[in-house]
């Protein structure tokens, strides 16, 4: 079935060639990180995680949104999700990647990167982050693959499939748990340290994840000539609509408490996400934005009118995800560190070379879903009928 | 055969590209090159004997790590019967001060660069 | 009987049965329980005294910092971002702040106190730490093992003290004079103060205690009766760094 990204248009291999070209100036400049140090990004003693981490834990809950589109389909028979479910499946493929990307771009070490599977520590959470994510990479790549596979030979897929599906289930919430529980068992950083933030990563990452999942649905027609069908569309959307909703309860829930219980040290990581006391206010600037954003494409998502406009979707979509990029990105991770534990103010502004390995990790994530993408469409448009 | 020819002049290419290193050194006279070491003491005994520390010395090294590091253990008893402390930068280039002239010359040959260098002091690193 | 009621039966009786192991694998007090196994062996519980009396007494004074610095050659970063310190001095009011300090002499918020890792019994650092790079030893020390560290800053991140420092670079250049006793670190793994265990290998007092002619800083077994610091904390008032948090710090200052 590879062959089948093997022939295509010139704006196809036009595309491929820019995101490619995208991947080698990450790779270039990964290759400076690995010679002068982590000193050429914007972290520092006091911010140690930054963009990276901030990626990681937004396509994370890409990676798990897929259950969003599995659960229905398998468990529920939801029919609609019939030419979308692979689709999820495969782009939870490239989002896995781009987080084991992340995750080794920010490590100061990476060539010893497998102590962790030499001398596990099951305390470390980072451990069982490698290892649900790992099953969650091979669980997804190889129902995903194999389910193709049947299709293009026009025969049921193997009987193992299935049970491998079912257990992709829990286990993309599992995934998504494991990320939060990195942040929010750690006593050292108040503002992480909640038992929501496990329910606000998934609430987010069912927002986020299905909204992407239409984008690139739309993107599908349009460039590839494959309708996934209105009405699975639509069914999509209105998962969007109710995990955002749930979303800003989330967020709303959590301020109450910080700020009715008023605890100072608290306070503090809110007060400077959202009033960027003593820091350059550029980081409670997106925040508000992420906020505004976030408002904005609730409203038009509970109404059906504007949520059922196939003009107005895509945009609503794109909102949603900057929104929460922002969110759960930067938003999440830089009010953790500020204030610093002996109550400091520092900024964290990421470097060009941190950029532009950030940016060749999603060209690669591009190209997979390019790749992948090109193979279900061709599959499922020669085998239609 | 199709397409004898160019199957068979493929195959020379192949041997005589594989062969290219051991050509080289025949040809440069590099092949009886052996690197030659000065241990850079008059100890005659090191912490193990020659030939294991020739073949195993960085085995040992590992071992030393863990019981330095790991399990706080700095003390070592030799196939001599004597007790040496275990520190690459106090005991090893104790002896083997001109790492350039010991060290190096095996590592230079055999295209490896151990990277134990990186943290551990010897004498060129040594700033007063 | 048949065969699915006996692996009904059989699978149940391994989860029952795996249960309290996996339940060991988590739970935080196995760390705690580490010092009564050393205890039990004989070995040192290890504890610093900082006297807030006498320490900052004399103007700006950096001895201890600058003894540290000098045994293990910590480099000198001008750069914050890219700062390494394993023991430095920062206001009271950032130290104490959750526990306040009544109102006592208005200089009292500003002064000057010594911070370095706190060797806690409860170390946050140690759990997550995924590839036991960092752990802690059975008289209390809390470890770093450089080899194996892979530089994932999840113990910077979990320390409530800040006492962690990442090599953002290659060090080297950066140290004033590099001593042959002590090795360098590298860029990309994470390092901060180790109580001088290499000196209390050859039974000497760490280098900053030493560095202290005034006596402000006194280090000891608090196993031992007679110790400086067990007779020092049994009559003085002393606090600790966050004790909210459950960490148990190992390092007092006395008021």
């Amino acid at each position: 079935m590879i062959e089948k990204t093997l022939h295509g248009t010139q704006r196809y291999w036009m595309w491929v060639g820019f995101l490619f070209l995208l991947v080698v100036i990450g790779f270039v400049s990964y290759l400076v990180q690995l010679r002068e140090g982590l000193g050429i990004t914007g972290m520092g003693r006091d911010i140690s995680w930054g963009l990276y981490i901030a990626n990681f834990t937004f396509l994370v809950g890409i990676a798990a949104s897929a259950v969003m589109v599995v659960l229905p389909y398998y468990l529920h028979n939801v029919k609609q999700f019939g030419k979308i479910t692979i689709l999820g499946e495969f782009l939870a493929v490239a989002a896995v990647v781009m987080t084991v990307l992340f995750i080794i771009v920010d490590l100061g070490q990476p060539s010893r990167v497998f102590n962790i599977l030499l001398h596990p520590s099951p305390t470390s959470l980072l451990f069982w982050d490698m290892v649900v994510l790992s099953g969650y990479l091979l669980l997804n790549l190889f129902c995903g693959w194999y389910t193709l596979d049947a299709i293009d030979k026009e025969e049921a897929p193997p009987r193992w499939v299935k049970p491998l599906i079912l257990i992709s289930i829990p286990w993309a919430i599992s995934i998504h748990t494991v990320t939060a529980f990195i942040f929010c068992g750690l006593s050292a950083r108040p503002f992480w340290l909640t038992a929501l933030l496990a329910p606000r990563f998934l609430a987010s990452a069912f927002a986020s994840g299905p909204a992407l999942l239409i984008l690139l649905c739309y993107g599908v027609q349009r460039f590839m000539n494959f309708d996934v069908g209105k009405d699975g569309i639509r069914k999509v959307a209105l998962i969007v609509t109710y995990a955002t909703v749930i979303n800003l309860f989330f967020l709303l829930v959590e301020l109450f408490t910080v700020f009715y219980s008023s605890i100072p040290d608290h306070m503090g990581h809110f007060i400077y996400l959202f009033k960027g006391t003593g820091g350059t206010g550029i980081l409670s600037a997106c925040m508000w934005f992420s906020l505004i954003l976030l408002v904005c494409a609730i409203i038009l998502l509970v109404r059906p009118e504007t949520r059922h406009n196939e003009r107005l979707l895509p945009w609503i979509c794109g909102m949603v995800l900057v929104s929460i990029w922002i969110e759960k990105g930067l938003g999440l991770l830089i009010p953790g560190f500020i204030p610093t534990p002996l109550h400091e103010i520092v900024s964290y502004v990421p470097t060009v070379p941190e950029v532009l390995i950030t940016v060749g990790i999603y060209g690669m994530g591009g190209l997979l879903v390019t790749l992948f993408f090109k193979i279900v469409v061709h599959v499922q448009i020669s085998k239609a009928g | 055969m199709y397409d004898r020819g160019k199957i068979i002049t493929g195959i020379i290419l192949f041997v005589i590209v594989l062969l290219i290193p051991f050509l080289y050194n025949s040809f440069t006279g590099r092949a009886a090159y052996v690197p030659e070491l000065t241990t850079g003491t008059s100890e005659k005994e090191c912490v193990g004997p020659k030939a294991f520390m020739r073949t195993d010395h960085m085995k040992l090294l590992d071992v030393w790590k863990e019981t330095a590091v790991r399990q706080g253990v700095r003390t070592y008893r030799a196939h001599n019967g004597k007790t040496y402390t275990i520190s690459l930068s106090g005991t090893c280039i104790e002896c083997h001060a001109q790492k350039e002239q010991f060290c190096d010359r095996c590592h230079d040959y055999a295209g490896i660069t151990p990277k134990c260098w990186n943290c551990h002091v010897y004498e060129k690193v040594v700033r007063k | 009987m048949k065969r699915r009621d006996f692996l009904k039966i059989a699978t149940l009786t391994l989860a029952g049965v795996s249960v309290k192991p996996l339940t060991n694998l988590f739970t935080k007090p196995a760390l705690a329980d580490i010092s009564s196994q050393g205890t039990q062996r004989g070995l040192p519980q290890w504890v610093m005294v900082v006297d807030l009396d006498i320490c900052g007494k004399k103007d700006e004074c950096t001895d201890c910092i600058e003894a540290c610095n000098r045994v293990h050659n910590i480099p000198l970063i001008k750069d914050s971002r890219h700062e390494v310190k394993w023991i430095w001095n920062a206001p009271f009011d950032s130290i104490f702040r959750e526990q306040g300090f009544g109102r006592v002499h208005e200089e009292w918020p500003k002064k000057s106190v010594p911070v370095l890792c706190n060797h806690c019994e409860n170390p946050p650092c140690v759990a997550v730490c995924p590839t036991k790079a960092t752990w802690k030893r059975e008289d209390g020390i809390v470890m770093m093992d450089y080899h194996r560290c892979i530089g994932c800053r999840y113990c910077v991140a979990a320390c409530p003290y800040g006492a962690r420092s990442f090599n953002w670079k290659d060090p080297r250049p950066y140290i004033k004079e590099i001593h042959r006793d002590f090795p360098t670190r590298t860029k990309g793994v994470v390092e901060k103060c180790n109580f001088c265990e290499e000196r209390l290998a050859r039974n000497l007092v760490p280098a900053c205690v030493e560095a202290c002619k005034e006596g402000g800083l006194i280090f000891g077994d608090i196993r031992k009766e007679d110790s400086m610091v067990r007779k020092i904390l049994s009559t003085r008032l002393s606090i600790r760094r966050k004790p909210h948090l459950g960490t148990e710090p190992k390092v007092y200052y006395l008021l």
